[in-house]
C-alpha cells in the first residue's frame, strides 16, 4: 500500500507545488530523545505530545515560539460587557478538517466537553468552567463558575477535533479504558493543523504531509511537504544522525554537544530558554519520614533544615559544568515569563556551606541525616547530572543522600500518587498560561480535588489557599497582582522548594533551516522556510 | 559379612594439575604468561582499590563538581591530580575504574559462582539419580540454554522495579545481576557434569561407597564431586569473562548500576553520551580496560580448555 | 518414534505452560493492572466496576486459564504507555527484529565458515593468526561498544551509513515491512547486522576451525588421502561436509538467541523492532508487554529446539537407537 500511497501522495504535491511555486519536494525529517505518548490530543498534557499535536491539531488561540498568544481558529474574543462570566469567541470562518468537514462552532463545543471529562488529561486547565455553548455557526460562549478575566490564556491548550469525526469513529472520549477496543483517536487524526497524519508507529515513526488546503497559508510559509518525526533516545546516535544529515532537525541537543556542533559548517544551533523552572520538592508535612534515618521527626518540617539545603546547592557549579551554561540559575520556582516574577524575587542564596551547617545544628541535626531522593532520568536537560551533582553538594553538609534516578512516567507517577510515594523529589514545571495563578494552585495549594495535585509535599496553609481562590475570582488585576507579589513573598521564605534554574533549550539543524527555540519547547514546523533554496 | 573395599584415594586438584603437563604448557607460551600477569594485575588492583585509589569515587561528598571533564594528565588542561581524567561529575577517573573494575568483578564473580552451584548440584542430581529427575532437569536446560542471561536479567530487573518501586538501584541492582547471571549461566556446568557424572557412577568405587552404606548425597559430594570437577575451572574462566560483559552490557542498557556506584559498564555508558563532545577518555579508559580484562580471561580460558584437552593442541 | 515425537511434544507443551505461569503472575500481581488504567480522581465504585469487568475478582485459577485461552489467541491486553493493544505493537515490531535477526545470521555463517576453514587448513600462516585474533577481540568486546565504535567511524566520520533507523521500508501483505526492496533500506542494515553478528561469527568461525581439525584426524579422511584423492576434493569434498552438520545445527539454535541479543543493538542503532520495544517496557515497567514478549519469545525458542530434537532424530540412527532403549 504504501508505495502506491507514495506516489499519490508525490503527485498531489506536484501538482500543488506548481501551484504554490514552489518546485520541489521538501521532506524534513525532525529528531526527538522521546515519542509522543499519543495522538489523542487530549489524551496527555505532556511535552512530546503536545509538540506533535500541534501539528495535525489547533487551538481557539496559539502562542508563537516567544510565548506571546495571537489568534488562530479565534479571530476575536472578550468577556460579555453585561456578565463578566461569560467570554465570547467569534470563529475563522473557511477553515476545514482534514476530512473535508467544515469547522464549526459544534466542534468547539464538542471539544472542550471532550477535554473536561474525567478520562481527559487537561481538565485541569478547565476547572473554572461551567458551561461552553454555542451562540451561531461562528461564535461560541463560555460561562464560566465566577469571572475568570485570564480565561483565554487556557484556550491555547485545549486543541480542537471534528465533532462528526469523533462521533462517527466511537472516539467521543478521551482514553476510555473500559472500553477494551482500542480508540480510534489513538492512531488516527483528524484536525485544522497544518499537517496531516499519514502514518504513526508509536515510538518508530510518525509521518505527516502538508496540508495543501490549509486555511491559513496565507499567512505561514509552510514550506515542509513531508514531515516525519523519529523518536532517538541514544544522544549520541542522535547527534550522529544530525552530522551525518539524516535528520534534519534535532529537539534535545545534549548541552555538552552544543560546542561542537557549533563548529560545524553545516549545522546550526539555536539557544533560548525555555518557560520552566526546575527544583527540589520535600515533604514538610508528615510527622516522621520513611526514607530517612531519623526517627520520629520529620527533618524536612523544619523550616533551618531547608535553608540549610537551599544553601548547601551550589548553583553556578550546577549551571557551569551540568548545564554548560545552558541554565539560569534561580531562587524562586517560577520562570521569568510569568505575570508575578521580578528580579528581587528570582535571586538565588549564596552557597554557603559553614552557615548551612551550623543551621542543621541548630535544627538538632550537627552531625546531618540521611535520606532518599527522587529524580527522573528522561524529562529534563540533564536531570539525572543535576540529581547527583546535587547528592554530592548535601554529602557537603553532611546531609548523605541515596539517589533514585529513574523513567519520567515511574518518576511523575509517584509524585501525583495522594499521598505522594516520594519525600524529596525533582520536578521541573512549566507554565502554559504564563500567569503564577498556575503554579499556586497546582504546587501550593493543600491537595483537595483538582487543586494542588502536584503538591506533594504536603503543605497546608489555609490563608495560602484563600488567597490562591480568590485569583481566579479577582476582576481587577492590579489587586490580583498584588495578591499573587505577597503570595510569593511568603511562600519563598517558607523555602517549601528548593529552586535550582531556568532551563535553556538548544535545538540543532541543517544550516539551511533557522529554527528559534520555542520558549515552551513547542516547535512550530509550519513557520519553517527553507533559506538555502 | 563382606570386607568394605576403602574408595579409592583421590589426589587432590592442585597435585593432578602440578603432575600434569599444564604446568609445562603454561610455561612454554608467552601470551599465556602476559595474560595472567594482565588478570592478576587487574584483580589486584580490584581488591585492593580503597588503598590504591587516590579517591573514593563512591562517596558524593569528597567528589567537587568543579572538577568535571578535565582531560587526562598528559593533555592540555589536565590535572597532575587526575591521571586520566575526571568525569561528568568530577570523579578522578583513575579510581572510577579501580572501584568500578573491583564492582564488575565481585557481581561476574558471584554471578558465576551462583550458577556453578547450581549447575554442579543439578548436575550431579541428574548425573546421579538418573530417570525421571534427570530428564526433567535436562529439558529445564535446554529451554534455560536459550534465553540468554541479558532476557532474564531485564525481565527480573522488571518484575523487581514492579515490585518495590521505591527500592534505590543502589541496594537492588547488585542482586539483579548476580541473580540473573547465576540463573542463565547454570546449563553448562549442569551438563559437563552430568555427563562425567554419568560415567563416574558406574565405576567400582562408587558401588563401593554405595555397598558401606554411605548416603547418596555424601557419595556424591565426597567421591562423585571431586572426580568431576575438572573441567569447571574452564567453564568458569570462560564464563566470568562473559559474566563481566553482560554486567557492563546491563549497565550500558541502564539496568545496571546506578551512576552513583558505577561499575565499568555505567562508565562507559556514561562515557558514551561525551563521546561527540570531545571528552574522550570518560568513555575509551574504562572501555578499554574492559576488553583487557575479558581479553586476558579469554586468553587464559582459551590455554586452559587447550591443555586439559590435548587432542586439539 | 512416534511415542517420542509425543512425548517431546507434551514436554514442550509443559515448559510452555510454565512460562505462561511466569508471565500471568507478572502480569496480574507485579503493579495492580488497573491501577494503570484509572486517573488518580477516579472514583473507587468505578475503580471497582474496572475491575470487576476485567475479571479481576474471579478466582485466580479462572484468571490463569483466561490469560491461556486469550494468549492462544494471541490477546495479550493493552500496553500501558501506548493504549494499544499489545499484540499490534509486537507484530509492527516483528519484522525488523526477523529481518535483522537473519541477515546477522546470514553474515555470521558466510564470513566465520570460510575464516574457520582457512584457520584450520592453514594454522600457521600469518592470516589464520590474525583472524584467531580478530576473533578473540569479537568475543572480548561488549556488542554495544563495537556498535557504537561502528557508527563513529561509519557513520559520522566516513559518512557513508546511516547510525539509525530502516531506512526506507516496502510493505508486504498486510503487516509485513521490509528494508530489502530499497537501498536506503539495505545500507541501514549493514551496521546493525554486523554489529549483531560479530559474536556468532567468532563462535562459527572457532566451531567451524575445531569441527575441522578433529575431521581431518580421522582414519577416514587420512584414507581418502591415501587413497591419492587431491587435497582440495579431501577438504572440502569430505572434511568440510562432515563438519557442517553440527555447525548448521548451532546455528539454528543460536537463532533464537540472536534474536535476544539483537535487544542491545536496537538500543543502539535505534532500531524499531522488538527488542527496543521490550527494553523500553522494561524501563517503564510495561508489564503487558513484558509478559507477551517473554510468551512469544518462549514459543519461538522452543519450536526452534523442538525442531532441532526431532530432525536429529530423523537423521541419527545411534540417538533413535537410544531412545528405544529408553
Amino acid at each position: 500500500m504504501k508505495p502506491r500511497f507514495l506516489a499519490l501522495a508525490a503527485a498531489l504535491i506536484g501538482v500543488s507545488a506548481l501551484a504554490l511555486g514552489v518546485a520541489e519536494a521538501r521532506p524534513l525529517k525532525w529528531a526527538a530523545a522521546g515519542d509522543a505518548l499519543t495522538i489523542d490530543p487530549h489524551g496527555q498534557n505532556e511535552g512530546p505530545t503536545t509538540s506533535l499535536n500541534q501539528h495535525m491539531y489547533e487551538s481557539l488561540t496559539e502562542r508563537d515560539h516567544a510565548g506571546k498568544l495571537g489568534p488562530l481558529l479565534a479571530t476575536s474574543w472578550r468577556v460579555l460587557p453585561d456578565d463578566p462570566t461569560t467570554w465570547e469567541f467569534k470563529l475563522q470562518d473557511g477553515v476545514k478538517f482534514h476530512d473535508g468537514a467544515p469547522f464549526t462552532a459544534d466542534d468547539v463545543v464538542f471539544s472542550y466537553e471532550r477535554a473536561m471529562q474525567p478520562t481527559s488529561d487537561f481538565k485541569g486547565y478547565l476547572t473554572s468552567i461551567e458551561k461552553v455553548s454555542k451562540v451561531d455557526d461562528l461564535t461560541v460562549r463560555i460561562k464560566t463558575k465566577g469571572p475568570n478575566p485570564l480565561l483565554v490564556n487556557n484556550t491555547s491548550s485545549i486543541r480542537i477535533m471534528s465533532k462528526a469525526w469523533a462521533e462517527k469513529n466511537n472516539a467521543v472520549k478521551a482514553q476510555d479504558f473500559k472500553n477494551k477496543e482500542e480508540n480510534f483517536a489513538v492512531r488516527n487524526a483528524n484536525g485544522t493543523g497544518p499537517f496531516v497524519l499519514v502514518s504513526r508507529e508509536a515510538d518508530v515513526k510518525t509521518v505527516m504531509k502538508r496540508n495543501d488546503a490549509y486555511w491559513n497559508k496565507a499567512k505561514v510559509p509552510l514550506e515542509i511537504t513531508e514531515l516525519t518525526l523519529v523518536p532517538i533516545k541514544q544522544d549520541a546516535t542522535r547527534i550522529a544522525a544530525l552530522l551525518s544529515g539524516e535528520v534534519d532537525f534535532v529537539q534535545d541537543v545534549p548541552v555538552q554537544d552544543i560546542a561542537r556542533l557549533k563548529n560545524q559548517p553545516k549545522v546550526r544551533v539555536t539557544s533560548g530558554p525555555e518557560n520552566r523552572t526546575i527544583f527540589f520538592g520535600m515533604d514538610v508535612a508528615s510527622a516522621d519520614l520513611k526514607g530517612d534515618d531519623v526517627q520520629g521527626k520529620n527533618p524536612f518540617a523544619d523550616k533551618r533544615v531547608r535553608q540549610a539545603l537551599n544553601m548547601a546547592i551550589n548553583r553556578p557549579a550546577i549551571q557551569r559544568v551540568v548545564m554548560r551554561g545552558e541554565s539560569v540559575p534561580t531562587g524562586i520556582i517560577m520562570p521569568p515569563f510569568v505575570n508575578g516574577w521580578t528580579k528581587e524575587l528570582d535571586a538565588a542564596p549564596a552557597t554557603d556551606v559553614a552557615k548551612a551547617k551550623s543551621l542543621l545544628a541548630e535544627a538538632g541535626y550537627p552531625n546531618g541525616f540521611s535520606t532518599t531522593l527522587h529524580c527522573s532520568n528522561d524529562r529534563y536537560v540533564n536531570d539525572e547530572g543535576i540529581c547527583q551533582a546535587a547528592v554530592g553538594m548535601f554529602g557537603q553538609i553532611g546531609v548523605k543522600v541515596n539517589l533514585v534516578s529513574q523513567s519520567k512516567s515511574i518518576h511523575f507517577n509517584l509524585i501525583q500518587k495522594n499521598p505522594a510515594e516520594t519525600e524529596f523529589y525533582l520536578v521541573g514545571w512549566g507554565v502554559p498560561t504564563y500567569d503564577s495563578d498556575y503554579i499556586f494552585s497546582y504546587m501550593y495549594h493543600t491537595r483537595t480535588g483538582s487543586q494542588g495535585s502536584w503538591n506533594a509535599t504536603g503543605y497546608s496553609d489555609k490563608d495560602v489557599d484563600g488567597m490562591i481562590q480568590s485569583l481566579s475570582r479577582e476582576v481587577d488585576l492590579t489587586k490580583r497582582n498584588a495578591t499573587i507579589a505577597s503570595l510569593w513573598t511568603k511562600l519563598k521564605d517558607e523555602t517549601i522548594y528548593l529552586p535550582i534554574h531556568h532551563q535553556s533549550l538548544s535545538y540543532g539543524m541543517n544550516s539551511t533551516l533557522d529554527i528559534p527555540v520555542d520558549v515552551a519547547n513547542n516547535p512550530k514546523l509550519k513557520m519553517v522556510s527553507f533559506k538555502g533554496s | 559379612m563382606t570386607m568394605p573395599i576403602p574408595p579409592k584415594k583421590v589426589p587432590s586438584l592442585w597435585a593432578r594439575i602440578l603432575d600434569s603437563d599444564i604446568l609445562a604448557s603454561f610455561l612454554r607460551s608467552k601470551v599465556t604468561m602476559v595474560a595472567a600477569l594482565i588478570v592478576l594485575l587487574l584483580f589486584i588492583g580490584a581488591a585492593f582499590s580503597p588503598w590504591i585509589a587516590p579517591t573514593n569515587p563512591f562517596d558524593p561528598a569528597s567528589v567537587f563538581l568543579a572538577d568535571a571533564n578535565i582531560p587526562p594528565a598528559w593533555q592540555d588542561g589536565g590535572d597532575p591530580r587526575f591521571i586520566f581524567g575526571t568525569d561528568d561529575q568530577g570523579r578522578d577517573l583513575y579510581s572510577a575504574i579501580l572501584y568500578g573494575l573491583r564492582v564488575s568483578l565481585v557481581i561476574g564473580g558471584l554471578g558465576v559462582l551462583l550458577a556453578a552451584t547450581i549447575g554442579i548440584t543439578l548436575g550431579l542430581l541428574a548425573g546421579y539419580l538418573g530417570g525421571r529427575v534427570d530428564a526433567l532437569i535436562m529439558r529445564i536446560a535446554d529451554v534455560q540454554l536459550t534465553f540468554p542471561a541479558i532476557l532474564i536479567a531485564l525481565l527480573i530487573d522488571g518484575v523487581v522495579r514492579g515490585i518495590f518501586q521505591h527500592a534505590s538501584r543502589e541496594d537492588t541492582a547488585l542482586y539483579v545481576l548476580v541473580i540473573s547471571i547465576g540463573l542463565s549461566f547454570w546449563v553448562q556446568y549442569a551438563r559437563t557434569i552430568r555427563g562425567s557424572t554419568l560415567i563416574e557412577r558406574n565405576k567400582d568405587y562408587v558401588h563401593a561407597a554405595r555397598l558401606v552404606g554411605l548416603p547418596a548425597p555424601l557419595i556424591m559430594l565426597r567421591h562423585v564431586l571431586p572426580n568431576v570437577i575438572g573441567p569447571v575451572l574452564v567453564i568458569l574462566t570462560i564464563n566470568l569473562a562473559l559474566a563481566v560483559i553482560t554486567e557492563a552490557t546491563l549497565s550500558f542498557l541502564g539496568v545496571g548500576l546506578p551512576p552513583t556506584q558505577p561499575s565499568l559498564g555505567t562508565l562507559i555508558s556514561i562515557g558514551n553520551r561525551y563521546l561527540f563532545s570531545g571528552d574522550w577518555w570518560i568513555v575509551t579508559f574504562p572501555g578499554v580496560t574492559l576488553a583487557i580484562l575479558v581479553l586476558a580471561v579469554n586468553l587464559l580460558g582459551d590455554w586452559l580448555r587447550d591443555a586439559l584437552n590435548p587432542r586439539l593442541r | 518414534m512416534l511415542a517420542f515425537i509425543l512425548r517431546r511434544l507434551f514436554q514442550s507443551l509443559l515448559v510452555m505452560l510454565a512460562v505462561a505461569l511466569i508471565a500471568f503472575t507478572m502480569f496480574r500481581f507485579v503493579g495492580d493492572p488497573v491501577n494503570q488504567l484509572v486517573s488518580l480522581d477516579t472514583p473507587a465504585a468505578q475503580v471497582a466496576e474496572i475491575r470487576r469487568s476485567l475479571g479481576l475478582d474471579d478466582p485466580v485459577v479462572v484468571q490463569f486459564l483466561r490469560y491461556i485461552y486469550n494468549a492462544a489467541r494471541l490477546e495479550f491486553g493493552v500496553s500501558y504507555q501506548f493504549r494499544l493493544p499489545v499484540i499490534s505493537l509486537l507484530g509492527e515490531r516483528a519484522p525488523a527484529t526477523l529481518e535483522l535477526a537473519f541477515m546477522s545470521a546470514l553474515f555470521s555463517l558466510a564470513v566465520g565458515i570460510p575464516m574457520g576453514v582457512y584457520t584450520a587448513l592453514r594454522r600457521d600462516s600469518w592470516l589464520a593468526k590474525i583472524f584467531q585474533a580478530v576473533s578473540l577481540v569479537g568475543i572480548s568486546l561488549p556488542t554495544f561498544l563495537i556498535g557504537i565504535l561502528l557508527i563513529y567511524l561509519f557513520s559520522v566520520t566516513l559518512g557513508w551509513l546511516p547510525s539509525f533507523g530502516r531506512g526506507d521500508v516496502v510493505k508486504i501483505g498486510s503487516w509485513w515491512t521490509t528494508g530489502l526492496l530499497t537501498g536506503s533500506g539495505w545500507k541501514a542494515l549493514i551496521l546493525p547486522s554486523i554489529t549483531l553478528g560479530l559474536f556468532q561469527m567468532t563462535l562459527i568461525m572457532r566451531l567451524v576451525r575445531a569441527e575441522m581439525l578433529e575431521v581431518l584426524r580421522t582414519d577416514y579422511i587420512k584414507f581418502a588421502r591415501a587413497r591419492g584423492l587431491k587435497t582440495r576434493a579431501v577438504h572440502f569434498g569430505h572434511a568440510l561436509k562432515n563438519t557442517l552438520v553440527p555447525v548448521i545445527t548451532i546455528a539454528g539454535l543460536q537463532l533464537g538467541s540472536i534474536i535476544a541479543f539483537a535487544i542491545i543493538t536496537e538500543t543502539v542503532f535505534q532500531w524499531p523492532g522488538m527488542g527496543l520495544l521490550f527494553l523500553k517496557a522494561v524501563q517503564q515497567i510495561d508489564i503487558p508487554i513484558m509478559a507477551a514478549y517473554l510468551m512469544l519469545i518462549s514459543f519461538l525458542f522452543v519450536s526452534i529446539n523442538l525442531i532441532v530434537d526431532l530432525l536429529y532424530a530423523a537423521v541419527d540412527p545411534r540417538l533413535r537407537a537410544t531412545i528405544g532403549a529408553h
